[in-house]
């Protein structure tokens, strides 16, 4: 058996059935993001949220995508319609490609590159392509105006994230996610480089175009942004993209910032708990406070979001990266390369 | 004072103190009522929907004056009358078009006998139109139907009227 394993055709097998054992859940898990983001909206505004169906409204996701497979895919008359339906696919697949090198357990990514770090930046600069196509291929203005706004949004915080986490790398001495989680043995990232842990979780909404940043959406100004044209799955698919880079942004900050896999303590109950445990903990703690600011604040102005970018983020980053790439040096303790 | 208001902004001092706020609001009872199976309490003077009633001796209680067929505002009520055999004045027709009605209670208030009311049901959405022009009979079944109820509606709004 563990011959067949290493033979070409068994590592193709195993590496699918391992895609399938980590997609599986996570399209389980984006399903229910949604239903967990309406029920602590709704707790946050003092209402039940969905209640109805199943018990404590838990089956509502199945019934929202039930609904969403039967409904009719209207392709508009003036659009391009390869791309109106490639824009989409691409979305959600990034969303979904990127997790090949997140590192759930110890040595449990699909993939344990050892640039994993750059392959996240990519996957996650590629984002841009599905909703730019999306907005042109609708030949709608609104979809227009939402995909430029989102591209300007994500290129501009895509800068100082880079400065926070070549912050990070310069700490770790590695780009393999695993060397970066255990990296943090001692001590978790997300304490020394705080200012960073912060600019990165704010860079990661802005990058998801979350509330409140979810100026690409502006309901009230461009009704719905690059999406307006779609319906049923198309549209689907463009919500379960962003649900599901959601949770990739939350699993990417808890690899650089919590600690991934490790326990909160180091000694003996915490560490008996198996490491995908803490993982999924820390994971669902940055998914609540993503829900939690999108429920607290309004959106910000389309300029305010541009100064907090470039005239705020990226001075602070690089002005941090240079103090404590200074500090690493000054003091010896830059890591072994 | 310049460098207060840096210091603040820098240490997201406001953003902090509203998610704050909400996630107090995360653990406050809710104020959500479970419509269907729950229901807000009505007030007696509730104006829902309307009904003829009838004296305790089953007798109509409507005289065919037309008061409230003049004084509603939307005309949504057609009344004909003629005398009955036993020479009593009554409708031989009394129609309220629902769909035009904008239950402002006028037509209660006129009755001089409190033949047509209002009463506590707000829950009659019908799947056609027609079945919102109700007739005499309509009116006198949901007088029957409510008559407990509105009996007690009319008597907690009586020292008002």
């Amino acid at each position: 058996m563990m011959a067949f394993f290493n033979s070409d055709l068994g590592i193709v097998i195993l590496t699918l059935l391992k895609s399938l054992a980590l997609i599986v859940p996570l399209l389980i898990g984006v399903a229910y993001l949604t239903y967990a983001e309406r029920k602590v909206m709704g707790a946050i505004q003092l209402r039940k949220g969905p209640n109805v169906v199943g018990p404590f409204g838990l089956a509502q996701p199945f019934a929202d995508a039930l609904k969403m497979m039967f409904k009719e895919t209207i392709i508009p008359a003036g659009s391009d319609r390869v791309l109106f339906i490639m824009a989409p696919m691409i979305t959600f697949g990034l969303a979904v490609i990127a997790w090949a090198v997140i590192p759930v357990n110890d040595g449990w990514a699909i993939a344990n590159i050892n640039v994993g770090i750059l392959y996240l930046l990519a996957i996650s600069s590629l984002g841009v392509y599905g909703i730019i196509i999306a907005g042109w291929a609708s030949n709608s203005k609104y979809a227009f105006l939402g995909a430029l706004r989102s591209a300007a949004q994500m290129v501009s915080y895509e800068v100082s994230m880079g400065f926070v986490i070549v912050t990070v790398l310069i700490c770790v001495g590695s780009l393999n996610l695993n060397d970066i989680v255990m990296a943090q043995q001692h001590i978790w990232f997300a304490i020394p480089l705080f200012p960073m842990f912060v600019i990165f979780f704010i860079s990661g909404l802005a990058e998801t175009n979350r509330a409140p940043f979810d100026l690409a959406e502006g309901d009230t100004e461009i009704v719905a942004g690059f999406f307006v044209e779609y319906s049923a799955m198309s549209f689907a698919l463009f919500f379960l993209g962003e649900y599901a880079n959601m949770i990739l942004i939350s699993a990417t900050t808890t690899v650089l910032f919590l600690g991934g896999w490790l326990s909160p303590l180091p000694f003996a109950p915490f560490t008996w708990v198996p490491g995908v445990f803490w993982f999924l903990i820390k994971l669902f703690a940055c998914l609540f406070v993503f829900i939690w600011v999108r429920a607290t604040l309004p959106r910000y102005r389309y300029d305010q979001l541009m100064t907090l970018g470039w005239k705020v983020f990226l001075p602070i980053s690089l002005g941090y990266l240079v103090l404590v790439a200074g500090v690493l040096e000054v003091f010896g303790w830059l890591p072994n390369v | 004072m310049r460098l207060d208001r840096m210091a603040r902004e820098l240490l997201l001092a406001e953003i902090v103190s509203g998610m704050a706020l909400t996630i107090r609001a995360f653990f406050k009872p809710k104020a959500t009522l479970n419509y269907p199976f729950e229901k807000n309490p009505i007030s007696p003077r509730f104006k829902g929907e309307h009904a003829l009633r009838r004296y305790p001796n089953g007798e109509e209680r409507c005289i065919a004056c037309k008061l409230c067929e003049a004084v509603c505002p939307a005309q949504a009520i057609t009344i004909e009358a003629e005398p009955r055999d036993d020479g009593s004045r009554r409708t031989t027709r009394y129609d309220i078009d629902m769909t035009k009605c904008i239950y402002c209670g006028l037509c209660e208030e006129a009755c001089p006998v409190d033949a047509i009311v209002e009463g506590p049901n707000f829950e009659f959405a019908t799947e056609t139109r027609e079945e919102l022009l109700y007739n005499k009979a309509k009116l006198l079944a949901n007088g029957d139907r409510w008559e407990p109820e509105l009996a007690k509606r009319l008597e907690l709004d009586a020292p008002y009227r």
